[in-house]
């Protein structure tokens, strides 16, 4: 078996781009279908949840692989191909973007003149949330995730061709002020896109919320990834059941943080009981949507802490499958609840365009992705600390 | 003490590098000796599996702290708060257990970390003052560059002939019978 060339074994023996790139076509036009059919309303806030879904993954990537390099990380060697191929392709999702654009009427009440011109809230607020500026800002986002994205997604190409021992410095040059932009970037896109859905509510720990979810959803689609090639019988010797370990206790910690975070974000507007605070989590105590919000406590934090504890759970291949797509699931239905209760405003009203919008944009998401990840070698072969990463085990 | 009386406690052999007592520790193992050690300067990885030993049981141990930590914290302030002394704080129930969970969660953490510390004592037998290889001379090599490996008297395949042929034949040098002083 020749490393150098497995990624041509994989992209003739597997079909799975032209699958998700159908996936992706189908998608896309039942959800137009959606916006005549149903409503442009519905349409656009289940297009905003799939967005900003696909987003946090290909978000998720670029952290991962800028942390990998600032930590010098050894044991994700072997995964680094696999968060730069998720990461490239945030370009791309500025097309997906555009919609969003177009749907700002049907999406963001502060977006309304008539309905700022009789709320004085949202005049002391007009400076920031007005329509010019929220493109500006949107656009500005991808810029800085393009730049990193695309810098450090052909340094590593360029480190596949050539030995060149300083790429590994430029990778850290790149990745620390990368991470300062990344932080404050997916802070504001998290207020802008999501947090705005209702203009009178804010949480300045709002987007650390986001980057946590963010976070255990690309573990779990790398991890997801990694699984399918094993099973097709691809990379079996390369990532062993070490590094599934290894991501399985980031997955635990992150199932963790995301829950003392979403916490804080309670806890502190339950004890400040201030009205303009609490009616958020009101919303999402109504009707239905409490099912939802104990959905999420429960499937989100309580259930996979309670399984993921073990050693033994962190290196069941089987379980951690099955895990990969539970992350993913509960990761949507957050979203889910973050978007809709400002537009299904008194109980849970599922829509099928909830899931073409899903399957259209992750169809093409992944399309993508596998033509990045297959287009390169699977593995850096050129990274200095390659076999440390191969040889890998826990103690 | 008369020469009668000196009894032996173990043999100890020397070993050339860190992989020659990975390799050598393995031998011991499927020789079928459960009451030995080996000594290094720096840990050495996969030294664990070489040895035989079993996952530790410092995990479970941390669980079971952790978890009484949490009951124990949310029962203390619903007791105190609710039934003991019940106080009105800012117009919420008495027992609201939102306002309860940084103390539960910083309990579950501070028992889960004491018994982290300690239990790790216990299973590695700490504090232990006196062991018997410190009777020999050579051992305070082991913190500068030797590899040895110890097997105590008390192992039930031990015997001083056949152990220390053994050890040698699996390469063990500068080979030590231990006794007391």
């Amino acid at each position: 078996m020749d490393l150098n060339t497995e990624n041509k074994r994989l992209l003739e023996s597997s079909k799975f781009g032209t699958f998700a790139l159908i996936c992706g076509i189908v998608g896309l036009v039942l959800t137009a279908v959606g916006y005549f059919m149903v409503s442009p309303e519905q349409m656009y806030h289940s297009w905003l949840t799939a967005f900003v879904f696909w987003m946090t993954i290909g978000l998720g990537g670029l952290f991962f692989t800028m942390l990998h390099h600032l930590t010098g990380a050894v044991w994700s060697i072997v995964l680094r191909k696999f968060s730069e191929s998720l990461m490239a392709v945030l370009p791309w999702m500025l097309l997906f973007f555009i919609p969003v654009v177009f749907g700002i009427h049907d999406l963001y009440h502060w977006s309304h003149e008539d309905a700022v011109a009789h709320d004085q809230l949202l005049q002391g607020k007009a400076g920031f949330l007005n329509q010019p500026f929220f493109v500006i800002r949107s656009i500005g986002y991808f810029v800085i995730w393009i730049i990193l994205s695309l810098s450090l997604f052909k340094l590593s190409v360029k480190q596949d061709n050539q030995h060149d021992a300083s790429i590994s410095a430029k990778f850290k040059k790149i990745s620390a002020p990368g991470m300062l932009l990344f932080a404050l970037s997916l802070t504001f896109a998290s207020f802008d896109w999501l947090m705005s859905l209702d203009p009178h509510w804010y949480s300045t720990i709002f987007g650390v919320y986001i980057f946590s979810g963010s976070v255990l959803a690309v573990l779990s689609m790398i991890m997801l990834i990694a699984l399918f090639l094993r099973k097709s019988g691809f990379l079996e010797e390369v990532i062993t059941i070490e590094h599934y370990q290894d991501i399985a206790k980031l997955l635990f910690a992150f199932t963790v943080f995301w829950a003392y975070i979403a916490f804080s974000q309670y806890f502190l507007i339950w004890y400040g009981n201030i009205p303009e605070e609490t009616v958020w989590f009101l919303h999402r105590w109504e009707g239905s949507w409490k099912i939802i919000s104990m959905v999420i406590v429960f499937f989100h934090f309580a259930l996979p802490f309670l399984i993921l504890l073990t050693r033994n759970a962190k290196r069941n291949l089987t379980l951690l499958g099955i895990m990969g797509f539970w992350f993913l699931i509960v990761h949507w239905i957050d979203l889910y609840w973050l978007v809709f209760p400002s537009f299904h405003k008194h109980s849970v009203h599922f829509s099928w365009i909830d899931f073409t919008a899903m399957l259209g944009i992750g169809g093409i998401f992944m399309a993508i992705f596998w033509k990045k990840f297959t287009g390169n070698k699977l593995v850096p072969m050129n990274d200095p600390e390659l076999s440390q990463s191969l040889h890998f085990t826990n103690v | 003490m008369s020469e009668e009386n000196k009894k032996t406690l173990g043999i100890l052999a020397e070993f050339a590098n860190p992989g020659e007592l990975l390799k050598a520790a393995e031998k011991v193992r499927d020789e079928g000796y459960r009451k030995f050690d080996v000594h290094s300067p720096f840990p050495i990885h996969g030294m664990d599996n070489a040895m035989g030993l079993r996952q530790s049981k410092l995990g479970f141990i941390v669980g079971a702290a952790g978890f009484l930590g949490c009951v124990g914290g949310m029962t203390l302030q619903w007791w105190v708060s609710a039934v003991e002394y019940p106080h009105v704080i800012s117009g919420k129930p008495f027992f609201s257990f939102q306002a309860f969970v940084p103390v539960t969660f910083e309990l579950t953490i501070l028992f889960a970390a004491i018994a982290a510390v300690f239990g790790m004592f216990h299973l590695n037998r700490l504090p232990q003052l006196f062991h018997n290889v410190f009777y020999s001379e050579q051992f305070a090599k082991i913190t500068d560059d030797g590899f040895m490996i110890s097997i105590e008297a008390d192992d039930p395949r031990f015997d001083e002939e056949k152990t220390k042929s053994f050890l040698s034949s699996i390469g063990g040098t500068s080979l030590e019978l231990i006794e007391a002083k």
